[in-house]
């Protein structure tokens, strides 16, 4: 193992989607505490820079590995077939379509519940997809087709975030 | 591991000699010092028995200087050359600095060079770090008095949502006091610490910190003994002296007098204070005022002091809601209350936190006191004096660090919350053709424009290869240490140009600064600054040599003979002119050069360890 070791190499995980979350932090902090700079506190610059760079390469691995979107796309570059979200538009028409619907829906939300109606809504979408790509990347082993789902996934969060900003707005 | 077991019992490189260690609590109303003695932390009191000092600094005519109590006591008389409350000036340009006209200071801005603010004293002007190392290098004396011994490091607290500007000028601070920073920790952290929460059960804790200014309130996440601070809040113009006012007010009214001289005005608070400490004990009090015309006699009941304070006390539990909100937590999930700072004495405040937690808040520790003595625990573990301390502080960076994109839009690169330390990179490029040089911008802060962020430091990346607009790549990286300080590394990805700074130039003081400083400082004065600089030029050769030996004895089979005998050579030479020499130049320069000389077996020791320790592991141990 080394600081190039990919993230489920590192944190000795099974490379596939689906992960324990637990599992996940247990062994953040156990690696963390074993190279966070504090535990070479007494030994020196030279120590502490190396003990950073594995402690913050260990941070960077655990944030990736914790959101199943980052998480997702990872495992697709792995698989040789990266996301490249700006050159890869190109999405099925029935999502789009749905997704336009979504938009007007959001645009007419006047009031917390029909936003709370929309909310449901997307997270229910969300889940179907976090499972496609799950089916996709542990059974199928078809990595292309999860990079798509991907792709839709990341329109789905950026909607996510667009309602939660209709929330705070709202709010005000 | 091989390196952790340089300090523990009996195999101590120095038996008879723990390193002193010692936890700062560098106070905006006062500061104290705190050690592990004897497995238990306790604050070290001054030749007159107190362990409080007042973080107030008096310039004097003819060069003096009076630190803490006694420069406290002349606040009043000589209001512009003392100085108080410093730690509010900590990285900050005067635009920052609230109700400054309400102030007494002198302040320079030195916003045109995007400095700090400085105050002009009768002995010149005196930056804050400046100012806040007079305190720290008074505490740094009273720990070496108290061991009779040199000072190994110090654990700081800073507020939780200290920014970058700010954590760095504290520990620009604690250079020019002569203090090793073993870590700056999150005053909320440390006084979980100091509860021994990090040892007990895991769960969601709040910390409720009511000081003489400011208001504090923090939630931290324990699980498996690491503590993660996952939000902060409180009022930074909010503390026992609104309490104390608030009485004042009250007890002028009762009487239907005016108090219109300052001298007056200070005599009610003063009297006001006592009162409120009076009933934290009992349910009521004569509070007693000598004005100019007349002597005036009220009698405030508990009830009175609560009633015309209940609006103070409600506005820490809306600060405490919101909080609570951010952290997306509800008050229910809080399984433990910590209060610290002296105002959580009072009952009212206490009850409200009980009430509102619904369960009854930490109060066995002195609530003055609690936040040094974490501090402490936490420096000791760190120095390597408590083999089996298993505390592990992961921090998360209170606010976002980004950089200036076109437009003076924020392209954020690492975003709040984050657990550090981190690196984060991000790809930017040329907007020109044949563009040779980058200028680059580093900000902190939530919002989307550069003007509404603090500005950290501006550099350059020169010596670009010219080529077509949009043909270069420029990898920014942004590294934050454990302690939340940040250096950016800027590197032109096809010609391998590069530009790194340590963020410190916009709010910190260069490094140069800091030398003239140091040279200058106050350390002369008192002490005889070549003896000093002797004796710890031995110090840290020593200390070299002992952990180049140790480290030898680990792991010298990772080194090849000719690298063996030239480190060899290095500790030799170095031994030699620590034991003889009376030079504490040629010392440095030995010490340096051995520093310099097993670099490269340093680096390949900490790879060889950390890889050890983590292909140990597998899921199945979990």
């Amino acid at each position: 193992m080394n600081l190039q070791s990919n993230d489920f190499e590192l944190f000795a995980l099974p490379q596939r989607f689906a992960q324990d979350a637990s599992a996940i932090d247990a062994r953040w902090k156990e690696l963390q505490r074993e190279a966070h700079p504090d535990r070479f506190a007494a030994q020196g610059a030279a120590a502490q820079r190396v003990a950073m760079q594995w402690s913050a390469r260990i941070n960077e691995a655990y944030r990736r590995l914790k959101d199943p979107l980052q998480r997702a796309s990872y495992l697709c570059e792995l698989r040789g077939a990266p996301i490249n979200a700006e050159n890869n538009t190109a999405m099925p028409a029935k999502f789009l379509i749905e997704q336009m619907d979504w938009r007007e829906a959001l645009e007419e939300a006047e009031d917390e519940p029909s936003l709370d109606a929309l909310w449901d809504q997307l997270r229910q979408s969300r889940h179907e997809v976090l499972q496609d790509i799950e089916r996709l990347l542990d059974r199928d082993n078809d990595a292309p087709a999860a990079a798509q789902q991907v792709r839709a996934l990341m329109f789905i969060e950026r909607f996510g975030r667009d309602i939660e900003a209709r929330f705070e707005q709202l709010g005000q | 591991m091989a390196l952790l077991q340089i300090s523990e019992p009996g195999q101590s490189p120095d038996p008879h000699q723990r390193r002193i260690a010692v936890g700062i609590d560098l106070g905006t109303t006062h500061s104290l010092v705190a050690a592990v003695r004897n497995g238990v932390a306790e604050c070290l009191p001054d030749g007159q028995g107190r362990v409080i000092l007042p973080s107030v600094v008096r310039y004097l005519e003819g060069g003096g200087r009076q630190i803490g109590h006694d420069a406290h006591a002349a606040q009043a008389h000589d209001p512009e050359n003392t100085v108080a409350s410093v730690k509010r000036f900590m990285g900050r340009g005067l635009k920052d600095i609230a109700n400054r006209e309400k102030l007494p200071y002198r302040f320079t801005d030195a916003s045109e060079q995007g400095g700090m603010v400085s105050l002009q004293t009768r002995a010149g002007a005196k930056s804050p770090v400046e100012i806040s190392a007079e305190i720290l290098v008074t505490l740094r004396y009273r720990a070496e008095d108290t061991f009779g011994n040199d000072l190994y490091g110090a654990v700081i607290t800073v507020p939780a949502y200290f920014d970058d500007a700010q954590r760095q000028a504290t520990k620009d601070a604690a250079k020019l006091a002569g203090i090793n920073v073993l870590r700056l920790i999150n005053e909320p952290t440390a006084a979980a610490i100091a509860y021994g929460l990090d040892n007990g059960s895991e769960g969601i804790y709040a910390v409720y910190d009511l000081g003489g200014g400011t208001f504090d309130i923090s939630i931290l996440r324990l699980t498996r003994g690491v503590f993660e601070v996952i939000a902060t809040g409180g009022d930074s113009a909010l503390g026992g002296d609104d309490y104390d006012r608030a009485l004042a007010d009250w007890i002028l009214g009762q009487a239907a007098v005016m108090a219109a001289s300052p001298a007056a005005k200070a005599a009610v608070k003063m009297s006001a204070r006592m009162a409120k400490e009076a009933l934290s004990t009992q349910d009521s009090v004569v509070a007693r005022v000598e004005l100019e015309r007349r002597a005036i006699e009220v009698t405030v009941t508990r009830n009175d002091f609560e009633a015309v304070t209940a609006d103070l006390t409600a506005r820490t539990m809306t600060a405490v809601r919101k909080t609570l909100r951010d952290a997306k937590l509800g008050r229910d999930e809080v399984k433990g209350v910590v209060m610290v700072g002296g105002s959580t004495r009072m009952p009212q405040v206490q009850r409200a936190v009980g009430e509102f937690f619904g369960r009854e808040p930490l109060t066995n520790l002195n609530p003055d006191e609690v936040v040094a003595l974490g501090a402490a625990i936490q420096a000791n573990a760190l120095a390597g004096n408590n083999a089996s301390g298993d505390l592990l502080l992961l921090d998360v960076i209170p606010l976002s660090l980004g950089i200036e994109t076109m437009g003076g839009l924020v392209e954020r690169i690492v975003p709040r919350n984050e657990t550090i330390p981190t690196a984060k990179a991000q790809d930017f490029t040329t907007y020109k053709d044949g563009q040779t040089a980058m200028a680059l911008h580093v900000v902190q802060g939530e919002r989307d424009l550069v003007q509404d962020c603090r500005s950290l430091a501006r550099f350059e990346l020169r010596g670009i290869p010219p080529m077509a607009a949009g043909a270069a790549r420029i990898r920014v990286t942004f590294t934050v240490d454990a302690d939340g300080l940040l250096s950016v590394n800027a590197r032109e990805q096809g010609s391998g140009v590069e530009a790194r700074i340590d963020v410190k130039p916009s709010y910190g003081l260069s490094d140069d600064e800091i030398a003239r400083l140091l040279q200058e400082s106050f350390t002369t004065a008192e002490q005889d600054m070549k003896a000093r600089a002797l004796a710890e030029a031995k110090v840290e050769a020593e200390r070299m040599v002992i952990a180049t030996r140790s480290a030898l004895d680990g792991d010298g089979q990772l080194l090849g003979a000719q690298e063996r005998a030239h480190i060899d050579d290095l500790m030799r030479q170095l031994q030699d002119i620590a034991q003889s020499g009376s030079d504490a130049g040629a010392i440095e320069a030995a010490t340096e050069a051995l520093a310099k000389g097993t670099e490269a077996f340093a680096a390949a020791r900490m790879n060889h360890s950390i890889q050890q320790a983590l292909a140990g592991k597998n899921v199945e141990t979990l």
